[in-house]
């Protein structure tokens, strides 16, 4: 009852938002390159409160081997909610919005990685949930690429990506939790290789008017770049400090 | 050998685009043939058969009485699941869902939710406690490709022929109706294949054999655009999505003078 009364609050006069975010203000976020020692590359993500870990394993052998594909390797990728990681106990065990969202994330990464340098093998990507507000697809798609990365797996770009919202009306990026849960919000997952501009991730649910398309994609592609950056400087950032150590 | 056979076939599509034509000579933006059947089960609250081309559907709808989600206590739901029945296809096996068909369930279930076109409230019977849930069922009975389009367009002429079973002491009466669903929106589902940079609406078997992105849209006769899905590995640019939205919402137009 009390969402309807705020319906038209979420934006206010000053274009600032319930956060007090600006409209194409992203969450603050945090990206550290090569966090677990057995992976063969790692991320972890903050996401505004989104906390994801993202390990890949790979180019690996194939099993069951069937499943192999000798022209080039398949792309396994695993979105996993912890159990605790939302209000109310999640089972453990995937649900089948877990098994669609692995489904276009592994998707979305395929056009990034050089697969066909390693036919007949397996990449398996595993992203864990910790902590979530909305968001958490995009979040864990954007440290599985920073992991993929480094794990040294050749790439022609990474895939970088953001939510766009509407919420009463006016476009935005990001949207949180309380956001997501306006009667007339739309939510829009986007990824793309930021250097070619393709789009490589795209979902929506609610009503969006067909006009507001191209305003929405510049707006995602403006936020999909700023990620790009901060996953950029995550993967230098692992081997600034690996220089800083050989000085002492 | 069926593998040999698949890349014969996808060799044949990208020669035949390359030509600017379809294999099976369609127009670029072009449906199959387009056959509906309604009410094709008595037992069901509403039904409906779709075959578009050879991709041959079957979409039923049941009530159930359930008790309301706690943060939504004056309303009832619906659910969408989806079944790739063996008969249907040398690729179908019988075993827990796959992907695939847990990808279809909830593509077709975002494109009818997030119309609108229900209004979960009327299906509340008391707050807190019992309403109605709608469970659309898809049962997929020959797979020749498309298989989104044909099942959102047989679940939403289903939903189109639905009644809501009266209720009597908490219970569903069988067989008796207290009247017809209401729709305030039919949305459609508009699916593109692309393939080595064409893109064709509604892709037959070997189209989609020979697809490397997918993307669906969702559209309403109010002209508005209400769930997406880019699916497969490849991409799409930011003008290709707007030529598909401005297909889609024409050809929506078309199929849903069908119902």
């Amino acid at each position: 009852m009390s969402k309807k009364k705020e319906v038209l609050e979420y934006v206010d006069k000053e274009g600032k938002r319930t956060d007090g975010r600006k409209a194409d203000e992203l969450r603050a976020i945090k990206i550290e390159a090569g966090v677990l020692p057995r992976a063969d590359g790692s991320a972890y993500l903050e996401w505004g409160q989104n906390k994801v870990l993202a390990a890949v394993y790979g180019p690996r052998e194939v099993i069951p081997k069937h499943h192999a594909n000798p022209y080039k390797a398949i792309v396994r990728y695993a979105y996993r909610m912890a159990s605790f990681s939302v209000p109310e106990r999640k089972n453990p065990r995937p649900g089948r919005r877990e098994l669609e969202i692995s489904k276009v994330s592994g998707e979305a990464l395929e056009k990034a990685i050089f697969l066909e340098r390693f036919p007949n093998t397996a990449i398996d990507v595993f992203v864990e949930v910790l902590d979530s507000n909305a968001g958490t697809r995009i979040a864990a798609l954007t440290a599985a690429s920073v992991a993929l990365a480094d794990a040294g797996i050749p790439m022609r770009d990474m895939v970088s990506g953001v939510a766009i919202g509407k919420i009463s009306g006016n476009l935005v990026l990001d949207l949180n939790k309380h956001e997501e849960d306006a009667p007339d919000a739309v939510d829009m997952p986007l990824a793309v290789l930021p250097n070619s501009e393709e789009i490589v991730l795209l979902q929506m649910d609610g009503l969006l008017k067909r006009s507001d398309w191209e305003n929405a994609f510049e707006l995602g592609m403006t936020g999909c770049k700023k990620v790009y950056e901060l996953q950029k400087a995550a993967l230098k950032k692992k081997y600034e400090i690996a220089n800083g150590d050989e000085q002492k | 050998m069926s593998v040999v056979i698949w890349d014969l076939d996808t060799d044949k599509v990208i020669n035949r685009l390359k030509e600017g034509k379809r294999i099976d000579e369609r127009a670029f933006d072009e449906y199959r043939e387009i056959k509906l059947q309604k009410q094709i089960s008595e037992n069901a609250d509403g039904s409906a058969r779709v075959q578009l081309g050879e991709t041959d559907i079957i979409a039923g709808v049941k009530f159930e009485l359930g008790k309301p989600y706690p943060d939504t206590p004056e309303e009832g739901t619906m659910s969408v699941n989806s079944e790739l029945l063996p008969l249907a296809s040398p690729t179908f096996e019988f075993g827990p869902p796959s992907v695939e068909s847990v990808e279809l369930a909830r593509v077709v279930d975002r494109g009818i939710r997030e119309s609108k076109c229900m209004d979960f409230k009327s299906f509340c019977i008391r707050e807190k406690e019992l309403a109605y849930t709608a469970n659309i069922d898809i049962y997929v009975v020959n797979y020749a490709g498309n298989l989104f389009d044909a099942s959102a367009f047989a679940a939403i002429d289903a939903l189109a022929e639905t009644k809501l079973p009266k209720v009597e002491e908490d219970k569903l009466v069988a067989g008796e109706y207290s009247g017809k669903l209401k729709l305030s929106r039919k949305p459609i589902l508009g699916t593109f294949a692309k393939i080595s940079n064409n893109i064709v609406l509604d892709p037959n078997l070997a189209e989609e054999k020979a697809m490397n992105a997918r993307f669906s849209v969702s559209t309403t006769e109010d002209e508005m655009l209400c769930a997406f899905q880019k699916g497969m590995g490849g991409s799409f640019t930011s003008a290709e999505l707007s030529s598909m939205l401005d297909i889609a919402l024409k050809k929506g137009k078309e199929l849903r003078k069908l119902l």
